[in-house]
């Protein structure tokens, strides 16, 4: 055992053994996984380790968010813009419960991300003592792994198999609890990366005939349609797919988790599909010969109803998660793997390709809701403010480079519409759990993860004040991030419902706001209001040229639609243009 | 075909860990899924534990869920198979008053053609064992409850598949 011991001494500094504790343990795995920030907030529970967090803080950053909500958006947002695994901490009960939502939101969205609580010491477990909640058990159903660690010596096999979990496969969020002795206990530390666990498959086997077969669909199709998802970001196959669809001239459509994995400007890019997605692509899903979808989950909000979805079509899934395939859409080739792998070895097989007619339809059906719609929303000839000229202004102003962080309602699907992407992993939202209170929080983390970007959050005047006191973390972090509040004073997406399917009553949409812009300074932000167009332009410049952080909120037109529309239950093909 | 409520048993291999009944459990529970039978033990493997399950639904939502199964981390490999792929028993305990089995004759019969098994008896109760189809049980207890029965447990469905499941060639895969 000695001469080992020395042996891995030599070889390896990771592999050294040292008395310490549990809590000073829980901070080397961190730093050994390569963490450089983490968001948090401190409790009895977790008071040893951030004991210890002080003592490096040197090496590792902690950033106290003003609510346990806020430092779990802030961990997505670090995850989704820089693909590492984002990392929230905090104490036991409230606390813990606290980081619910972004759990949850982590998961439906899978983004790789880690989350540690303290919890009562283990002698007092299931005693109901002072902030004892059974957050194991909450968190079950809304992580991709969880688990409770009662003795130090866990500690370091535990985390490393939390950071493999999380980030290996198709990523979602961990939650380690950790009690309170087992923080204070010595023990002899050693870390080791885990490399895999006999039970995890993390990259199902590609069948190559699958391929194949996938192959000779897309060569003989005469209307062929890629929907891709987020899988394209996470797999990192951002390359493989731009060289698959130039190759064989497919049009290529997004969900909004997989907006800005090819430029915006692509000409292959045919826009967003789903409920206010673009026109031409929800229109021509029910016209297409094969659908190819890719890294994407088929979610209702992009399927509308599913019994007309695409039913003319044959359907090739590209899927890492064997469970998503025949889950919503049943697939006529299901191609399991890695998307990145799978587009590389697709690539030969593909007969170059340019669909010259089919593009055209595309084209056609853009002029339509360009006449439509997009007209008003970037050119308006009203008083009123639109909150597309606001992005318009914002894409001319960042040059498409900026990574936008939208919240969650009509500012959110207008933001996908019409933001400008130049690079991958731009924009950074929440889509499947719908998260109000996420842009503001995610935007912190995003600018700090890639603080050479220009980050802008895009909320609502609804959202924003879900997690309005993170202004508190923007502060005294000094981040440079730039906010945006589109503020039409109602929560105007629920609003929009209540005008189109509830006869116009407005239950509880209308908000008496405060004033946003004493709020941000209250917070020693720089702050301006936008009530006017002329004003836009210079405000938004002033904005971008801030090396600080910046808040402008900009007045909107109260009630104003996001259209084009699918009504929830009907077709993509009975998409609504007003 | 796919929309048919069927009976079917689901084996489900997993690590020995604490929670993964919660985790398992849940996947039924979110879709609003009654389980009814569940039965956990260990396996053939050492260290696997096997998690057996009974519910009615459709193949097309078996399918759906074995893949959730399947996804989680601690889940090594889950299956379905239809009653006539398993070979499946339940066991019951029947605890009841002594007196009974002396005077009541009939009680000797019952348990004479159940082919169940008196496990103990004593001054104040006996108790009997049956092992079967879950019919066979219902009838015993039916037949019994005319007498009184003083307590009675039945367990979850066990099942062993008519084919293999090439579950130790997967583990040992790992290992290289
Ligand atoms: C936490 C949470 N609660 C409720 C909702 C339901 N919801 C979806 S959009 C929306 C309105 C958002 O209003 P606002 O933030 O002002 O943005 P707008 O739609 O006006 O752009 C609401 C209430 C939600 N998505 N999330």
């Amino acid at each position: 055992m000695k001469e080992t011991q020395t042996i891995e001494n030599i070889t390896k500094s990771t592999a050294v053994t040292e008395r310490i504790t549990g809590s000073e343990a829980i901070v080397r795995c961190l730093l050994e996984e390569g963490v450089k920030v983490l968001y948090g907030y401190p409790g009895g529970a977790i008071m040893p380790v951030y004991d210890e967090l002080f003592k490096y803080q040197d090496k590792i950053h902690h950033v106290l968010t003003r609510h346990e909500q806020g430092a779990t958006h802030a961990a997505q947002g670090y995850a989704r813009i820089s693909g590492e695994v984002g990392v929230a901490i905090a104490t036991s009960g409230p606390g813990a419960t606290n980081l619910i939502t972004g759990i949850a939101d982590a998961q439906i969205d899978s983004t790789p991300m880690v989350c540690i609580t303290g919890q009562v010491p283990s002698h007092l477990l299931g005693s109901d003592a002072f902030q004892e909640t059974d957050i194991v058990g909450i968190s079950t159903p809304i992580t991709k792994w969880n688990h409770q660690i009662t003795e130090a010596a866990e500690i370091p096999e535990v985390i490393a198999k939390a950071f493999y979990i999380a980030k290996s496969g198709r990523p979602g969020p961990v939650l380690i609890d950790i009690t309170k002795d087992a923080q204070f206990e010595e023990f002899d530390f050693k870390y080791k990366r885990c490399k895999g666990i006999r039970s995890y498959k993390p990259v199902p086997e590609t069948d190559i005939s699958s391929l194949e077969k996938a192959a000779e669909l897309i060569n003989t199709a005469k209307k062929p349609l890629v929907v891709w998802g987020q899988g394209v970001i996470l797999g990192k196959a951002e390359e493989e797919f731009k060289a698959v669809i130039e190759k064989a001239g497919l049009p290529a459509a997004w969900t909004i988790l997989g907006a800005s994995a090819i430029p915006t400007s692509h000409p292959l890019n045919v826009g967003m599909v789903g409920m206010h997605g673009n026109y031409a692509p929800n229109i021509l899903t029910n016209e297409c010969d094969v659908l190819i979808a890719i890294g994407m989950r088929f979610d209702d909000r992009v399927t509308g109803n599913l019994a007309s979805y695409a039913k003319q079509a044959k359907i090739i899934h590209f899927e890492i998660d064997p469970a998503e395939v025949d889950k919503n859409v049943k697939t006529d080739i299901a191609v399991l793997g890695d998307a990145k792998q799978s587009l590389k070895d697709l690539l030969p097989l593909l007969n170059a390709n340019s669909h010259h007619d089919w593009h055209q339809k595309f084209k056609d059906l853009y002029k339509i809701e360009f006449e439509k719609v997009i007209k008003y929303d970037l050119h308006p000839t009203k008083e009123g403010l639109t909150m597309g000229e606001v992005l318009k202004e914002i894409n001319k102003q960042t040059k498409g480079e900026a990574a936008i962080v939208s919240d969650v309602g009509q500012h959110q699907m207008v933001a996908c519409r019409y933001a400008e992407f130049n690079t991958s992993k731009s924009n950074i939202t929440s889509g499947g759990l719908g998260t109000m209170g996420f842009g503001l929080p995610a935007a912190i983390g995003a600018k700090m993860a890639a603080p050479e970007r220009e980050v802008v959050s895009i909320c609502g005047d609804g959202g924003y004040q879900m997690t309005i006191q993170e202004l508190g973390t923007i502060f005294q972090q000094r981040t440079a991030v730039k906010v945006v509040v589109l503020n039409n004073d109602f929560l105007g997406m629920v609003r929009q419902w209540q005008q189109l399917f509830f006869d116009k009553r407005y239950a509880s949409t209308k908000m008496t706001n405060p004033d946003f812009v004493t709020i941000a300074k209250g917070y020693h932000l720089n702050a301006r209001r936008v009530t006017k167009r002329e004003e836009l332009a210079s405000a938004v410049e002033e904005m971008i040229a801030s090396k600080e952080p910046y808040f402008l909120e900009v007045c909107v037109e109260k009630e104003d639609n996001v259209f084009p529309m699918i009504p929830s239950g009907a077709s993509v093909s009975d998409i609504r243009l007003e | 075909m796919d929309k048919e409520i069927k009976h079917f048993t689901v084996s489900i291999y997993t690590e020995n860990n604490i929670g993964l009944l919660n985790r398992i459990s849940a996947i039924f529970q979110r879709r609003h899924i009654n389980i009814e039978s569940l039965n956990t033990s260990r396996s053939e493997i050492d260290g696997v534990s096997r998690f057996t399950l009974v519910v009615d639904i459709t193949e097309e939502q078996m399918k759906k869920i074995i893949g959730q199964l399947e996804r989680q981390v601690e889940v090594i490999k889950a299956y379905y198979h239809t009653d006539e792929e398993t070979i499946y028993q339940i066991s019951a305990i029947f605890k009841i008053k002594s007196d009974l089995l002396f005077e009541e004759r009939q009680i000797q019969n019952i348990i004479k053609e159940s082919h169940a098994r008196i496990v103990t008896v004593n001054k104040e109760f006996f108790v009997l064992e049956k092992s079967g189809r879950k019919q066979e049980i219902d009838l015993l207890h039916r037949e019994l409850s005319a007498f009184g029965i003083m307590q009675f447990v039945r367990s979850g469905r066990i099942a062993v598949t008519k084919n293999e499941m090439k579950i130790s060639e997967m583990l040992a895969a790992f290992q290289h």
